[in-house]
């Protein structure tokens, strides 16, 4: 839908707002470009519809060179919303709405009809609010307005500038919840600057992270949670959003991956030799098809080494375990409850996959962002 | 006291068809000015909003031409053109430019620049954008600058029978010369009268003019 290639907006004073910036932009997707003020955010956004042209390097939307469309004609099939609103106070709300229709020559029952259709959307009356002026409606129905407006020539593409960043927060939350809404049932390709980490995380289905006129990340909102790419995406999305994440973290990314194990036939002097050369304190016991039979502990052995001489004998039948993709606070939370000191972690068919010890509740703390904590390390450490 | 108003009473009566036609003759003057201003103004406030290079020469010049004496530059006009109705518009003319041009001007450098990008993001041309956006909202800065350049030309005006641009004024002069104060005041209250008509005739045009949209705004922000 939009691709731009080595994009660079330099603006005559010498400074570089974009430097070489490559981005696709797919249909249907939902982007948001953040970052702090002065990255050029804006600027990207600008230029999609040459309110700002690029200084080198080209901007395709829909195939097509944008620097060889006339820009009046791009603009009119690309929605815009801004964020001081920008709703003419001279016009009444259906002549806000039905403007690019009429300038792209639609006659005045096809705009009236479309104002009739778009105004419910947001939660409109048509018949109380088409006649009034937007000073008559309060900053997030002016807003509901602007977006709408966008929209009222059936663009498939829409920007939007930091659209609710004037807002108080209630109604930023409203509109947001709205958008979101409206976009599932429009499946728009929207492009959405914003400086606000928590609206990104909350519309977007990729984030772009800019710094400086360059591209820091791109991913989805969970990427950018998990794996930030650095300290300065780190502290952009703060603490306490990632530790918030952390808490949701699925179990196969802290636990162990290659945890020791054994057949049920392996004898018990074996098997305490094995746990000696691993630095272990237990071993997860598993058929040829690494399917889980259970867990012995070597303080199992120190129990049973008269009785028995293999780890089948002395495995607890039934052993606990989590399936992959449960969170890792849920398995911590029953290895408390259920005094356990290791929880093995196993897929749909029961064969193994890793381990969860109490180490991966060391893991889990230094994620939080404990000091020296390294956001996005691996669950690795030495196993039980 | 009576007495002079019943002479001037009768007087009116009797040159009733004469004072008619000065009046006339003294707002088709002015209203000719003005129509000019307007048609030179509006344009010339519309480059300088576009090209700020302009504001300071243009606004320089039309100032100059404001601080004129009027009848010194009616004279010099005089020279330049000779005596009659066509001089005496050009002065006026000369007065009614800089309120206009300026109310134009400063109209639509007024209008806040995030709807003129809103419009232009919406692809709008300049010419659209001039039409139905810049010009609807500098409106009634605009008609401030008319207004004024309206009764400025109304009263400027009377002094221009001098040139022969004919007008009220003719009736006061001549009052003048034969010291007769009914004959001064019959020129001088219907020019009164026409420039304070012209006023409140403006003002009802704003309020006619203005978008219900910006009467709300200014309601709300005098409250």
């Amino acid at each position: 839908m939009i691709r731009f290639e080595e994009v660079t907006k330099e603006y005559p004073d010498g400074t570089r707002a974009v430097k070489n910036l490559n981005l696709e932009i797919r249909k249907g997707e939902f982007v948001c470009l953040i970052g702090p003020s002065g990255c050029g955010k804006t600027t990207t956004l600008k230029m999609v519809n040459r309110l700002v042209e690029p200084t080198r390097g080209t901007i395709y939307v829909d195939g097509q060179d944008i620097m060889k469309v006339d820009p009046v004609h791009l603009r009119r099939r690309i929605g815009y919303v801004i964020q001081q609103i920008g709703l003419f106070p001279h016009m009444t709300i259906e002549e806000n709405i039905a403007l690019v229709p009429r300038l792209l020559g639609w006659d005045r029952e096809r705009c009236r009809r479309r104002v009739e259709e778009l105004l419910p959307l947001v939660g409109l009356d048509p018949d109380q609010y088409r006649h009034r002026y937007p000073r008559e409606l309060s900053g997030g129905q002016q807003q509901r307005v602007g977006v709408l407006r966008a929209l009222a020539a059936e663009p498939d593409l829409i920007l939007m500038d930091e659209p609710f960043g004037a807002l108080d927060p209630i109604t930023r939350e409203a509109l947001q919840d709205e958008l979101k809404k409206l976009q599932a049932k429009l499946h728009k390709t929207i492009l959405f600057v914003t400086h606000d980490m928590d609206e990104a995380l909350k519309l977007a289905d990729r984030i772009v992270l800019m710094k400086d006129g360059e591209v820091v990340q791109d991913g989805s909102p969970e990427d950018l949670l998990r794996h930030p790419a650095n300290d300065f995406v780190a502290a952009f999305i703060g603490r306490e959003r990632m530790a918030q994440a952390v808490g949701a973290t699925p179990v196969e990314e802290l636990m162990i991956r290659r945890p020791v194990t054994a057949g049920p036939s392996k004898g018990l002097a074996e098997a305490v030799q094995l746990m000696r050369q691993k630095r272990v304190d237990s071993v997860v016991v598993v058929d040829e098809d690494n399917r889980l039979l259970g867990v012995v502990t070597a303080r199992q052995i120190q129990q049973h080494r008269d009785r028995a001489r293999t780890l089948g004998e002395i495995m607890s039948g039934e052993p606990a375990c989590v399936e992959v993709g449960a969170p890792v606070t849920e398995a911590l939370q029953r290895m408390f409850v259920e005094r356990l000191d290791h929880l093995p972690v196993v897929d749909r068919e029961r064969r193994l996959v890793g381990l969860i010890t109490r180490t991966t509740l060391v893991d889990l703390l230094s994620r939080e962002g404990w000091p020296n904590g390294s956001p996005g390390g691996s669950g690795q450490g030495v196993s039980a | 006291m009576a007495a002079f108003l019943s002479e001037f009473g009768s007087y009116l009566v009797s040159n009733a068809d004469r004072l008619l036609e000065l009046t006339v003759e003294h707002l088709q003057l002015s209203l000719a000015a003005v129509g000019f201003g307007l048609l030179v103004g509006i344009p010339g406030g519309v480059l300088m909003a576009r090209f700020r290079r302009l504001v300071g020469p243009v606004l320089w010049v039309t100032n100059a031409l404001q601080t004129v004496p009027a009848l010194a530059l009616a004279g010099f006009l005089m020279i330049l053109f000779g005596l009659g109705r066509g001089t005496g518009i050009a002065v006026l003319f000369c007065y009614t430019l800089m309120p206009i041009l300026r109310a134009t001007y400063t109209g639509i450098t007024s209008v806040d620049p995030a709807l003129v990008e809103a419009a232009r993001g919406m692809g709008m041309t300049r010419w659209q954008i001039l039409r139905m956006v810049q010009l609807p909202l500098a409106l009634s800065v605009l008609l401030v600058g008319v207004r004024v350049a309206t009764v400025i030309a109304i009263g400027t005006a009377t002094i221009l029978s001098l040139i022969g641009a004919g007008g009220l004024g003719q009736e006061i002069f001549a009052g003048i010369r034969r010291v007769s104060d009914v004959r001064i005041l019959a020129g001088a209250v219907p020019a009164a009268l026409l420039a304070v008509l012209a006023d409140a005739g403006i003002s009802w045009l704003e309020r006619r003019l203005t978008s219900p949209g910006l009467r709300v705004e200014r309601s709300a922000a005098q409250s």
